[in-house]
C-alpha cells in the first residue's frame, strides 16, 4: 500500500490507548481496519486487529534440531567414523562414550542455527533488507505518531469513513 | 498496558513525552562532538595506534617478542582474552536475562551494554588470533576439509568448543543487538534532513515500518532470542574455564570454575557498564534515563556476583586443603604467599573486599563511588584471571623449570592497545547509533516516568471512589 494508494484512509492518532480503542470501534462497526503503524509494540494490537499468532518461534525450534542434528552428524563422521584418534590413551571410538564431550560443540550449534535462521526468516519475511524503500505515511509514525490504515471499496466511502476515523479519536486524516 | 506502583522509584525522571524520548537521543546523532568527545576520542584512537604497531610486530617478528617462555606459555594474552570475554558478559545478561524476568529498568541501559558485549568480544578475539602467531591459519580450529587427510579438529577438546561458544556468542549478539537496533534507525530515518543522512540511516533500518504484524513478530523474535541467549551466555564462559579445568594443572583442574568463571563474568561486565554508562550519561546528557535507580540497581548485581566470587575464592583454597593433593596444596600457598603474592592480594582486595562496600545504600546511590568501585572491580577481575593462569604455570611440576614471567612492552602494547580499541568502536556508536533502545522505553513512559507517577498519585488521592 502506498500513501498515494486511493484504496486506503489514513488516521493519524497521538495516543496509544485512543488508537487501540478505535481499532476495536471501528471494526465493530464493519469497518476494514487493515493496519495500525506505530512508533513501540501496542499490546493487545494483534488481538484487536485480528492478527494470527505468528509461528516464528516454530520456525525457529525447527532450525534448532537441524542444528542439533548437523553438530551430532558432524562429530559423529569426523571424530568416529571418518578418523578416530587416540589422544592421551582417550580413544575415540563409540560414538555413545564420546558423546558427552560433544554437547558443548552440538549445544553452540543448536543456538547458532535456531538464533540466525530465525532472525533470517524474520527479515525475509518481513521485508527488512538492506536497500528496501520504506513506505513513510506520515514523518511522525516512528516518533510518537500512529497511522491507521482503513481499507475502502469504493471512492464514496472515504467519506464516511474519516468521519468515523474523526470520532474515534483520530487527530487528522492523512491526504 | 504495563501497569507500575507510584511507590516504585520511576525509571524516567522528569514528565517526558515519547517527544521528548526521541529528541533526547537522537541529538547525539544530530549535532556535532563537543571537545570532550573529542579529547576522549584522540586518546582512545592514540592507545589503537599502539595496538596496531604491537600486534603488526607481533605477527611480523614472532611471539618471540612476547615475554613468554616454556614454562609459561599462556599468560596476558589469555588474561585478556578471558577479561574481554567476562566483560561482554554483561550486556547479554541485561538484555536476555533481565527481559526474561521483566526487569523494565533494563530498557535505557541495554543497548550500550549490548554494544559493550560487541566491542569486548572483538577485543577477546584479537587476543586469540595474535597468540596463534600466524593469522593467515586461523582457520585451522574450524572443521574443514583439509589435505591433510582430511585430519579433522578433536571435538573432544575445550578449544575447539572456545571456538563455537566464542564464534556462536559474538554472532547471535550481533543480531540480537542490530535486530533491536532497526527500529530505532527508522527514527533516525525519518527525522534526518540531508540526503545522505536519509539514504544511510534508510540502509542501516532495513526499510523498518512499524506495522502490528512487524511489531508481533518483532517482540516474538525479541522473546525467543532472549531464551536461547541465556543458556549461551552460560555456556561461553563454562566453556572458557574449561580451557583450564580440563586441564591437569595444579589451580586449574577444579570443579567449581564454570559457574565460578560465570559469576566473575557478569561481575566484571557489569562494572564495565557502570564504568562506561556513568561517563555516557553526564556526557550525552541522558541523566533523565539512566537515573540513580539504574545505578544502584547494577550495584546490587555487583554486589551480589562480587560475593558468589569471594565464596569461590574460599571454595577453592579449602578444597586444595581438603583435597590432600600436595600439589593443589602448593600452588594455592604459592599464590598467596609466593612472589606473585602482590597480584593475589590484589585480586582479593578488589573483588572480595571492594564491592561489600555496596552494602551501604549511600554508596551504591552515590556516582562517584560508584565510578572508583567499579575500576578496582575491573582491575580485580585482570588480576584474577592473572592470578589463575600465571601463578599456575610459572611453579610446574620440576622445580628445575620453575621461572618468573616478564612481560615486554609489545604485550603491554597490545592491551593498553586493546582498551584503544573498544574505546575507540564505543566512542563512535555512542555518536552514531540511539545509545538507548528508544522504541522500547516509549512502552513504559505512561506507567514508569516520574510525570506519570505524579499524574497517578494525584488522580488516586483525589478520588474518592473505592475500587474492589
Amino acid at each position: 500500500m502506498s500513501a498515494k494508494d486511493k484504496k486506503f484512509v489514513y488516521g493519524l492518532f497521538n495516543d496509544d490507548e485512543v488508537v487501540l480503542d478505535a481499532v476495536s470501534t471501528l471494526r465493530h462497526k464493519g469497518l476494514r481496519v487493515k493496519d495500525v503503524i506505530s512508533p513501540f509494540p501496542i499490546h493487545g494490537m494483534d488481538e484487536a486487529l485480528g492478527l494470527d499468532r505468528t509461528r516464528i518461534a516454530i520456525c525457529c525450534f525447527i532450525y534448532g534440531m537441524l542444528g542439533c542434528s548437523l553438530a551430532l552428524l558432524m562429530t559423529y563422521y569426523m571424530n568416529i567414523f571418518d578418523w578416530p584418534m587416540d589422544i592421551g590413551g582417550k580413544p575415540s571410538f563409540a560414538f555413545y562414550k564420546n558423546l558427552p564431550a560433544f554437547i558443548p560443540v552440538t549445544f553452540e550449534s543448536t543456538v547458532l542455527c535456531a538464533a540466525h535462521g530465525m532472525v533470517i526468516t524474520f527479515y525475509l519475511r518481513s521485508k527488512l533488507l538492506p536497500g528496501v524503500e520504506p513506505n513513510v505515511i506520515h514523518p511522525r509514525m516512528a516518533d510518537d505518531h500512529f497511522v491507521m490504515a482503513v481499507q475502502v471499496a469504493e471512492d464514496s466511502d472515504r467519506a464516511n469513513v474519516e468521519a468515523q476515523l474523526k470520532s474515534a479519536g483520530a487527530i487528522e486524516i492523512i491526504k | 498496558m504495563h501497569k507500575e506502583s507510584e511507590l516504585r522509584p520511576p525509571l524516567i525522571l522528569g514528565d517526558k513525552t515519547w517527544h521528548d524520548i526521541t529528541e533526547d537521543v537522537c541529538r547525539p546523532t544530530e549535532s556535532k562532538a563537543n571537545k570532550w568527545w573529542w579529547l576522549a576520542f584522540s586518546v582512545s584512537v592514540a592507545a589503537l595506534m599502539w595496538w596496531i604497531a604491537a600486534v603488526s610486530y607481533t605477527l611480523g617478528t614472532g611471539l618471540g617478542v612476547w615475554g613468554l617462555n616454556k614454562t609459561v606459555g599462556w599468560a596476558w594474552d589469555i588474561t585478556n582474552f578471558v577479561w574481554w570475554v567476562g566483560i561482554g558478559h554483561a550486556g547479554t545478561l541485561i538484555s536476555a536475562i533481565l527481559l526474561l524476568f521483566r526487569q523494565k529498568w533494563r530498557l535505557s541501559i541495554n543497548r550500550s551494554a549490548e554494544a559493550m558485549t560487541i566491542f569486548a568480544v572483538i577485543c577477546a578475539a584479537s587476543f586469540i588470533v595474535t597468540h596463534m602467531g600466524r593469522p593467515w591459519v586461523a582457520y585451522w580450529p574450524l572443521p574443514l576439509p583439509n589435505q591433510f587427510g582430511s585430519l579433522w579438529v578433536n571435538f573432544n577438546s575445550p578449544l575447539v568448543w572456545d571456538v563455537f561458544a566464542i564464534s556462536t556468542y559474538f554472532s547471535v549478539s550481533l543480531v540480537f543487538w542490530y535486530t533491536g537496533l532497526i527500529p530505532d534507525f527508522a527514527v533516525i530515518r525519518d527525522r534526518s534532513k540531508t540526503k545522505w543522512r536519509k539514504r544511510i540511516y534508510t540502509l542501516l533500518s532495513f526499510g523498518w515500518v512499524g506495522s502490528a504484524k512487524n511489531w508481533q513478530r518483532f517482540e516474538e523474535v525479541s522473546l525467543v532470542l532472549a531464551g536461547i541467549s541465556t543458556p549461551l551466555v552460560l555456556s561461553v564462559h563454562s566453556v572458557v574455564s574449561m580451557d583450564f579445568a580440563t586441564s591437569v594443572v595444579p589451580g586449574w583442574h577444579t570443579t567449581i570454575f564454570p559457574p565460578y568463571f560465570v559469576a566473575g563474568a557478569i561481575f566484571s561486565g557489569f562494572a564495565m557498564v557502570q564504568t562506561l554508562l556513568i561517563i555516557v550519561r553526564k556526557v550525552l546528557n541522558l541523566e533523565d534515563y539512566i537515573t540513580i535507580y539504574h545505578i544502584d540497581m547494577m550495584n546490587r548485581v555487583i554486589l551480589i556476583t562480587g560475593s558468589i566470587v569471594g565464596v569461590a575464592y574460599i571454595t577453592e583454597f579449602f578444597i586444595a586443603w581438603y583435597s590432600g593433593v600436595e600439589y593443589e596444596q602448593y600452588a594455592f600457598i604459592n599464590r598467596a604467599t609466593g612472589p606473585y603474592w602482590w597480584a593475589y592480594w590484589s585480586m582479593m582486595t578488589c573483588n572480595v573486599i571492594t564491592p561489600q562496600l555496596f552494602w551501604s545504600k549511600k554508596l551504591r546511590e552515590s556516582v562517584f563511588a560508584t565510578f572508583v568501585i567499579s575500576i578496582f572491580v575491573n582491575i580485580g577481575m585482570w588480576f584474577e584471571r592473572f592470578v589463575i593462569i600465571v601463578t599456575s604455570l610459572h611453579r610446574d611440576y620440576i622445580p628445575s623449570s620453575w621461572v618468573m614471567y616478564h612481560p615486554t612492552w609489545v604485550e603491554a602494547g597490545i592491551f593498553i592497545g586493546s582498551l584503544g580499541l573498544f574505546f575507540t568502536c564505543f566512542l563512535l556508536f555512542a555518536r552514531v547509533f540511539p545509545v538507548i533502545a528508544m522504541s522500547e522505553l516509549k512502552t513504559i513512559i505512561k506507567s514508569s516516568s516520574q510525570g506519570a507517577k505524579a499524574k497517578a498519585a494525584k488522580k488516586s488521592s483525589t478520588s474518592t471512589e473505592v475500587h474492589i
